[in-house]
């Protein structure tokens, strides 16, 4: 009986794959600058706001790769990009320590515009793959990048463990309130009655709150921007990077195709200073301009008025981000009538990280042990000769 | 109790099978452990079956509460737990009911007498004792007061009454000791371990089970002891192992050879957790184990870990395999190095947790979405798990693949006799990171993450943390050579197909198959997985009747190895047995286009030797001897 198998051809032993005819060839040069948006308003960076000659010699152009940049023209995720792009010399790590992991969907597109190590992983995941790469290789700088529908729903088990073990990697949340990449159905931080492709009707779902859900898997490290405020956003993803810890800031992100505004009130210059407060460690919740602040009455927040001469600043709730009771009232006061939406950082601990703990158990072990010895292992237990 | 200080005849056997059974709570299961070692020392050649109920301590009394330990030994090759028991260790009516039908007509029911009042019996089941009818009257039964030997044996110590019951078990031990002639001093060393810090429990025991082993000297039911003589075993050190424990150490062993060390990403699934146990005590082999929120965790924080260099690991049991597909896809596109460990259990769904199965295969091999090939092996006898898992890890980094290592519940909680193997002996394998740019592109060097290696055409591992070679890794579709995102239609095709072939090169280093028994003639049986021993044993009755059957036992499942189809090609006719529906015999008929025949068993339980052998001689239009 003769083997009818037959083996495919294709490509045969030692000889060189030829490239698929229409294939791309290999890559170009490094360097090439991302497209930029192409349409809507470009953010405006402050000065000195680029890290370009930065200490490692590294400029921005660095970290960007030769990939042509495909989010819609007029996304959120441009900004958030540029910003990071600048932000990374300064941070001093060198390209190839860094490490930017993320799952599905537009904001999980990420890696492959950063001219470091990356990983376009499966959705949700993200934070699970991390673990395993951090926990393995803790001398890597490791960045989650993920939006509101891979962190919050398919991957929100992964998202509230990694908080919890403390993983010291840093976390960015790209929430738009809306699925992008599957054409518009409401996510799980959409408002309640939100008409989207699959709620016509609107949707019934009650919505997440990200920073509320992060305090409560005790995370280490939990702050809000902007993609609106490059200077901010810039000041937030470095305090994220210097947390020791799992660092989980979430960016508020405009997705200008389906669901264009959604932060506008925040953001935007004419609503933003009286719709948006900025945590500061150490100082008085005040915002509009001055005119209002925030004072704390009973286990609420109120605001109150600055201009009328009833109240002054040492009236104001002076902000300390290491008390985790001002976190959980402050970060749920947002969808409370008559407050505004607070950013910055929110709540900050010191934690020994899942990684360091992993390690030092195997060294204390080892210590202890001694260094496996494999054939001690092999004849361990019960033997015997024949 | 007459006391009758005689000597007793002693008569040697080639070989039995004991199996102890009762309530899960009665200690069965280290019952049948320490008769195990006893044998083990007593140079036996021997394989066990444990059979233990889903629940953790099921209604006393019931049917389904029922906790078996088999063993088979003998002076002769033992290669399954034994088709049929000769003694049987009842603990209550619950366990005779259940364990019953696996008793040899003439074997010998040892009951402990005291747990058959009316209540136990209602418990179990049956409308009128047993041991008060004819219903045994096929068996020897020897009713033994077990509860009440043992108080009597502790009647001076100070121990409640629940403290005491729960020795009796080391009474039947004793007593089954006895009975084979078995050394007593290795459950003695054992329980002086285990009770070291509670000497009033320890002495207990101790009392008991030397009690039951003075038993069978004394009473007259029990008219000649047995004795099985040494196996002609290979020469060598050999320790008593579990399928589990192999494993667990196959794989500690490859991450010694390759030079990488274990990230081992688990989710506690029955009856996978044991390796997650084992490996996590040996953290000075620099193995990080990681219990991760669930299986999809878990295979994804090992994959993190491969992409950082490491050697990552995932295991688990059919339910678990399937959520863990998608990460394998992911490995499968990344083309990283990934050991996913599936100990099969029955199924579907969460099927029958602890019980054997081999269902898995087709899943292992396609249950992915897309063209998703990689290399499949399974391991044939418990101390087989060790060589498995080392040739998965070593198939891994070498291919640069995920590969899936089938093995199951039997094989993971039996265990066998083992040669140890000599750490110098095994195979280095240590991989070559990438470390330099491996193109150069308009006159600049370049790194390209998908340039392959000539021979097993496996692209480059680059760890992060190596400058210049930055690259961005992912599930979208890679265009050749580049790695970067494509979706031209040439580039897909030949993508896929060159996936393919990479798994099947992985045949070039398989080495040639070895043909038990016959090595031409009539019949070749097929078999993958733990049902070698069963399937040996019944090949070699074949063969001592002078018929011309042969076996191969496949340990690479995907590819196939190349000289399969010559071997099937010098056979009149080829079986395949398995413990599923029919797997490995549609990939055979589809791959040689011959009319493979189907053995199956969907019971839970392995193949007896003799259904094989039955098969073979109704293909042969024979009678079975």
């Amino acid at each position: 009986m003769p083997p009818a198998g037959k083996k495919p051809t294709l490509p045969s032993a030692g000889k060189k794959p030829s490239l698929p005819p229409g294939g791309k060839k290999p890559a170009g040069l490094p360097g090439r600058k991302p497209a930029g948006p192409g349409g809507g308003k470009k953010p405006s960076l402050p000065m000195g706001a680029g890290g370009d000659g930065a200490p490692a010699g590294l400029a921005r152009k660095d970290f960007a790769t030769d990939q042509d940049v495909r989010w819609c023209p007029g996304c959120g995720d441009y900004a958030i990009l540029a910003t990071m792009q600048r932000l990374m010399p300064e941070l001093g790590v060198p390209r190839e320590k860094t490490v930017f992991v993320s799952g599905i969907g537009c904001s999980s597109r990420f890696p492959y515009y950063m001219n470091t190590y990356g990983l376009h992983s499966i959705h949700g995941r993200a934070p699970a793959i991390a673990t395993g790469l951090k926990a393995s290789r803790p001398d890597l700088d490791v960045w989650i990048v993920t939006g509101d529908g891979d962190a919050l729903s398919i991957g929100g088990n992964h998202l509230i463990h990694l908080l919890r073990r403390n993983v010291n990697v840093q976390l960015l949340l790209f929430n738009n309130q809306i699925y992008g990449l599957t054409k518009g159905q409401y996510s799980p931080t959409s408002e309640q009655g939100k008409v989207t492709k699959s709620t016509p009707y609107g949707s019934v779902d009650h919505p997440f709150y990200p920073v509320p859900l992060a305090l409560g898997a005790d995370a280490t490290f939990v702050a809000r921007t902007m993609d609106r405020d490059p200077k901010h956003m810039q000041a937030m993803m470095r305090r994220a990077h210097d947390h020791q810890g799992a660092a989980f800031l979430e960016i508020y992100q405009n997705c200008n195709i389906f669901n264009d505004g959604a932060f506008f009130e925040f953001t935007e210059r004419n609503t933003k200073a009286h719709s948006a407060i900025f945590l500061e460690h150490g100082k008085p919740l005040v915002y509009d301009n001055g005119q209002r602040g925030l004072r704390l009455k009973s286990f609420a927040l109120e605001s109150i008025d600055l201009s009328s001469g009833k109240w002054s600043v040492d009236d104001c709730l002076v902000y300390d981000e290491g008390s985790i009771e001002l976190a959980n009232i402050v970060s749920r006061m947002s969808w409370q009538k008559d407050l505004p939406r607070p950013f910055g950082v929110f709540f900050r601990e010191d934690r020994p990280s899942y990684d360091e703990l992993v390690q030092r158990q195997i060294d204390d072990v080892t210590a202890r042990r001694g260094e496996g010895d494999l054939a001690a292992l092999l004849n361990g237990g019960n033997t015997w000769e024949i | 109790m007459a006391v009758n200080t005689q000597e007793k005849a002693v008569r040697e056997i080639p070989e039995a099978t004991i199996l102890f059974a009762g309530d899960s709570g009665d200690g069965m299961q280290l019952a049948g452990g320490q008769f195990t070692l006893a044998s083990a020392y007593a140079r036996n050649d021997l394989a066990t079956l444990p059979d233990f109920p889903a629940e953790i301590r099921a209604p006393a009394g019931t049917t389904y509460g029922v906790s078996g330990f088999q063993l088979h030994f003998g002076s002769v090759n033992v290669r399954t737990p034994g088709d049929e028991v000769d003694v049987l260790v009842a603990m209550n009516p619950a366990a005779l009911k259940v364990s019953l039908e696996r008793v040899r007509k003439g074997g010998t029911l040892i009951v402990n007498a005291d747990a058959f009042g009316k209540r136990d019996l209602d418990l179990a089941g049956y409308n009128q004792n047993p041991l008060e009818d004819d219903s045994l009257k096929a068996y020897r039964v020897v009713r033994i007061p077990l509860a009440k030997l043992t108080h009597e044996t502790l009647s001076d110590a100070d121990l409640d009454k629940k403290t005491m019951d729960r020795c009796k078990n080391m009474f039947a031990l004793g007593l089954a000791l006895w009975m084979y002639s078995m050394p007593i001093e290795p459950a003695l060393e054992w329980l002086s371990s285990k009770f070291a810090r509670k000497p009033d429990i320890l002495e207990a025991n101790r009392r008991v089970l030397k009690k039951g082993n003075h038993y069978g000297e004394t009473v007259e039911e029990f008219a000649v002891r047995y004795e099985v003589r040494p196996a002609k075993l290979k020469p060598g050190k050999y320790r008593a192992i579990l399928g589990t424990e192999a494993l667990a150490m196959g794989l500690i062993a490859a991450s010694r050879k390759c030079g990488l060390p274990i990230f081992y990403g688990s989710y506690p699934i029955t009856p996978a957790s044991e390796i997650l146990h084992e490996l996590s005590r040996h953290k000075n082999f620099g193995v990080k184990t990681f219990q991760a929120e669930d299986e999809i965790a878990a295979a994804g924080a090992a994959l993190g870990a491969s992409f950082g260099g490491y050697l990552g690991v995932t295991a688990t049991s059919g339910p678990g395999l399937a959520l863990k597909s998608e990460t394998i896809a992911l490995a499968v596109m990344a083309e990283l190095p990934l050991v996913i460990v599936n100990m099969q259990r029955g199924g579907p769904s969460t099927g029958l947790p602890t019980k054997t199965e081999q269902a898995d295969l087709l899943q292992a091999l396609f249950g992915r979405n897309g063209e998703a090939p990689l290399p499949v092996i399974a391991p044939g006898t418990p101390g087989d798990c060790f060589y498995a898992a080392f040739e998965a890890c070593r198939i891994a980094i070498r291919h640069m693949t995920p590969v899936i290592l089938l093995s199951d519940g039997y094989l993971g909680t039996g265990s066998e006799p083992w040669l140890i193997p000599n750490a110098e002996d095994l195979e280095d394998f240590a991989p070559s990171f990438a470390t330099a740019p491996n193109r150069t592109v308009d006159g600049k060097d370049v790194f390209l993450p998908y340039v392959r290696d000539k021979e097993t055409l496996a692209r480059p591992w680059a760890k992060p943390g190596t400058a210049g070679l930055e690259h961005r890794l992912g599930g979208l579709e890679k265009e050749h050579e580049t790695g970067n995102v494509s979706y031209e239609p040439e580039n897909h095709e030949y993508m896929v197909k060159l996936r393919a072939e990479k798994v099947e090169r992985v045949a070039q280093d398989i080495p040639p198959l070895e043909v038990f028994g016959a090595q031409e003639g009539d019949l070749l049986v097929v078999g993958w997985g733990s049902t070698q021993g069963a399937i040996e044993t019944a090949v070699d009755a074949c063969v001592a009747r002078g018929l011309r059957v042969g076996a191969v036992h496949l340990r690479h499942l995907a590819p196939l190895p190349n000289d399969l189809g010559k071997i099937l090609s010098r056979y009149e006719y080829a079986l395949a047995p398995e413990l599923n529906n029919g797997q490995l015999v549609r990939l055979l008929r589809e791959r040689f286009l011959l009319p493979v025949a189907s053995l199956r068993k969907i019971k839970g339980l392995p193949f007896k030797a003799r259904e094989i052998e039955k098969e073979i001689c109704d293909m042969l239009g024979i009678p079975i001897a």
